[in-house]
This record gives structure tokens, C-alpha cells and sequence, in this order.
């Protein structure tokens, strides 16, 4: 501060790219799982925002597809830094991780030829299908929540159909359920509303 | 061409991930392995557990390897940036616009109808992995690990990193000897 550096330019940079590192570092199990560190480093530590405000912007960044992670970093560094704050934030807090999957995997092949390295590549994928179907069925379980048991099903026998029996690509199907789902819930009210009125008439 | 192959195979992946980076998974599978041939099952499951051992976010990791893996480090930045750019910019732009839509009937709507499609893609996944699985090691084998992790996971609820690392140490240790 000596040096004639404006200490209020760069402060909050540094502030932020550190802030988004610990939260890229210490957050286990993927981008959800980030969102309460990122909150406490937001509203609690930083003071960036409120609580509400954040709850607020959560709720937006949930509307968007993508990782929702780097969806909330993005934008925190946007409002405290405009286009640069935004870039900083979501290189800190991918980066560190991004680089420790490349080095260990490169390692990781590059010590194939090893028995011991044999083992334990094909020892790890019984777990990985195992998350692989705890998530399917996490996911089937919030489309039957959230559906209803008669509409959940009928997805799912509607996306196995697609999927499984026709092998279309994932890409379309996705599309196809996402432009139905933009009038589900409007087709539902619509239904009731006329199950109602006919009901009334008797 | 592989530059673009890259960007493009992440943005579909991504902009489709309704339900953030898991959901993005058997989708970012469909790019990797079955359209654009990068890797196998195999290596994919790999990298899938070696993501899951590491923090931070799922889908960014596994653009960095590909991408590295395909084109280098300029390959690991256009991926990455496929897959994080698009949302991020669309957050940034829309937050005003969408203030308006988020109690909206057709995002609540699009939001829980992708559910049965992406529990079903998951599902296939699992089935591909596990069928992978047990062409490697055999059944027993892979019954054997996939039960202990199971238990581990659902009844003790161990944190995945510590099973993909105690799966890595039986391998390394045991499994190589049969093998």
C-alpha cells in the first residue's frame, strides 16, 4: 500500500478468486454439494450479499442448465468485477481441480502397463455403476415426487421406449420431454379446472 | 475439426443438463464414448472415479480430461469453456429478464419432466457400465465389489471418495493377484 498500488482494485479480486478456490477445493461430491460453502463465503464471510439476495439468484441459476456451481461463481464475480470478476471466479474455482484429474489420470495411464494399475482400474468400475444407479434412482424417485406416480411412469416407459427399444440419441429425447414439460403443468391446471366444472354440472 | 467436435459435444452435454453437472453425466457419456469415440467404458468409468475422488465440480472435470486427453491443454480450455460459458453468460445476461419467469409454470414444468429421461439415461448408463464390469473381472467379482460399495454408500453412508479410494487399494492389492 506503500508502493502506490490502489489496494481497492485488487482487493477484491484476490478476495474473490480466493474465496472461489476454497470453495472449488472443499467441495465434495460435485457442484450442489458446493452451493452452502459458497453461500457461507458470500453472505457470511465476503458480505457480497444477502441472504435472500442469494436465495433469489440460487433460484435463477436453477431455471438455467449446466453445472450450477460454476453458474453461481460466475455471477458473484460478475457483480463484484463485471466481465473480469466473472472469469476470475470460475477459473478459481475450477482450475485447481481440473488440473489435479488431468495430472492423475495421465499418471494413472501412463502406469497402465502395471498389473497393480490393472487391478485397480477395473476394481473401480462395480462402484461406479453402483453410483451411476444410486443416481438413477434418485432421479427417478424426484420424477415420481414431483409427477405423480401415473405421469412418472408413463415418462418412464415413454423414455425407455425412445431410448432403449428405439436407440434414439439422448439429445432429442431430452428436447422433446423439456418442450412437453414447458406446458405440463398448465395442460394439468387445465384439466382439473374442467374435471371441476363437470363435476359441478352434476 | 477435433477443436470443434470438442466444443460442440460439450455444449449439447451441458445446455441439455437440467439439474446441474450430475444430470449432465449420461449425456456427456452419449458425446464422449457412443458418438465421438474419445474413450471407452472402460476409460470413461475411470475417470468418472478418479472425478468423483477429487472436489469440486463433476462436469468441469471431466471436460478438462477429455478435452486434454483429445487436443492437449487448448483442448482442456475449449471444453471447459463449452461447458461453463454458455450457462454462466446466460445467468449473467438474464438475470432481470428471468426475475420474471421463475415462479413460471412452463421452467417448474420442464424442470420435472426431464426427471424420467434423465433417470432413464442414468439407468442405461449403469447397466452399460456394469455389463463392462463384469466382461473385465467377471460376475462374481463384480457382484462382490458393487454389493460392498453399496452397503458402504447406502447403509453406512461412507463418503464416495473414501470407497473409490478403498476400491483403488483392493484392486491394486488384491484383485491384480487373481487377475
Amino acid at each position: 500500500m506503500t508502493m502506490g498500488m490502489k489496494p481497492n482494485a485488487i482487493k477484491p479480486l484476490a478476495q474473490l478468486a480466493w474465496a472461489m478456490m476454497k470453495t472449488g477445493i472443499l467441495g465434495y461430491g460435485g457442484g450442489p454439494s458446493v452451493i452452502p460453502l459458497i453461500r457461507h463465503e458470500a453472505v457470511r464471510r465476503c458480505r457480497w450479499m444477502s441472504d435472500e439476495e442469494f436465495a433469489e439468484i440460487l433460484a435463477l441459476a436453477n431455471i438455467l442448465p449446466g453445472p450450477i456451481a460454476t453458474k453461481m461463481a460466475a455471477y458473484l464475480g460478475y457483480r463484484i468485477r463485471g466481465w473480469i470478476g466473472a472469469s476470475v471466479a470460475v477459473l478459481a474455482h475450477i482450475l485447481p481441480t481440473a488440473i489435479a484429474v488431468i495430472v492423475l489420470l495421465t499418471t494413472f495411464s501412463r502406469l497402465s502397463g502395471l498389473r497393480e494399475v490393472q487391478g485397480m482400474i477395473a476394481a473401480v468400475v462395480p462402484v461406479i455403476a453402483v453410483m451411476l444407479g444410486m443416481m438413477a434412482y434418485e432421479f427417478g424417485e424426484k420424477a415420481v415426487r414431483g409427477l405423480g406416480g401415473l405421469i412418472g411412469t408413463l415418462g418412464f416407459a415413454i423414455a425407455f421406449l425412445l431410448l432403449v427399444v428405439l436407440s434414439v440419441h439422448p439429445a432429442p429425447v431430452t428436447l422433446l420431454f423439456l418442450v412437453y414439460g414447458a406446458v405440463h403443468l398448465r395442460l394439468m391446471e387445465r384439466l382439473k379446472a374442467r374435471r371441476r366444472r363437470n363435476m359441478n354440472r352434476e | 475439426m477435433e477443436w470443434l467436435q470438442l466444443i460442440l459435444a460439450f455444449f449439447v452435454a451441458n445446455a441439455l443438463g437440467y439439474g446441474g453437472g450430475p444430470a449432465s453425466i449420461p449425456l456427456m457419456y452419449e458425446e464422449i464414448v457412443s458418438r465421438y469415440r474419445w474413450m471407452d467404458d472402460l476409460q470413461f468409468s475411470n475417470l468418472l472415479a478418479v472425478a468423483n475422488a477429487l472436489p469440486g465440480p463433476i462436469a468441469t472435470k471431466i471436460a478438462a480430461f477429455v478435452g486434454f486427453d483429445v487436443a492437449g491443454p487448448g483442448g482442456a480450455a475449449l471444453a471447459i469453456a463449452a461447458t461453463v460459458v454458455p450457462s454462466a453468460a446466460a445467468l449473467i445476461l438474464l438475470i432481470r429478464i428471468l426475475e420474471r419467469f421463475r415462479q413460471s409454470s412452463a421452467v417448474r414444468g420442464m424442470t420435472l419432466l426431464v426427471m424420467p429421461v434423465i433417470a432413464m439415461l442414468m439407468a442405461m448408463l449403469t447397466w452399460q457400465i456394469g455389463s463392462q464390469s463384469v466382461a473385465s473381472i467377471g460376475i462374481w467379482q463384480s457382484l462382490a465389489i458393487a454389493a460392498a460399495s453399496w452397503w458402504l454408500l447406502v447403509r453406512r453412508k461412507v463418503h464416495p471418495a473414501y470407497v473409490i479410494v478403498a476400491a483403488f487399494a483392493y484392486g491394486g492389492l488384491i484383485l491384480s493377484r487373481f487377475a
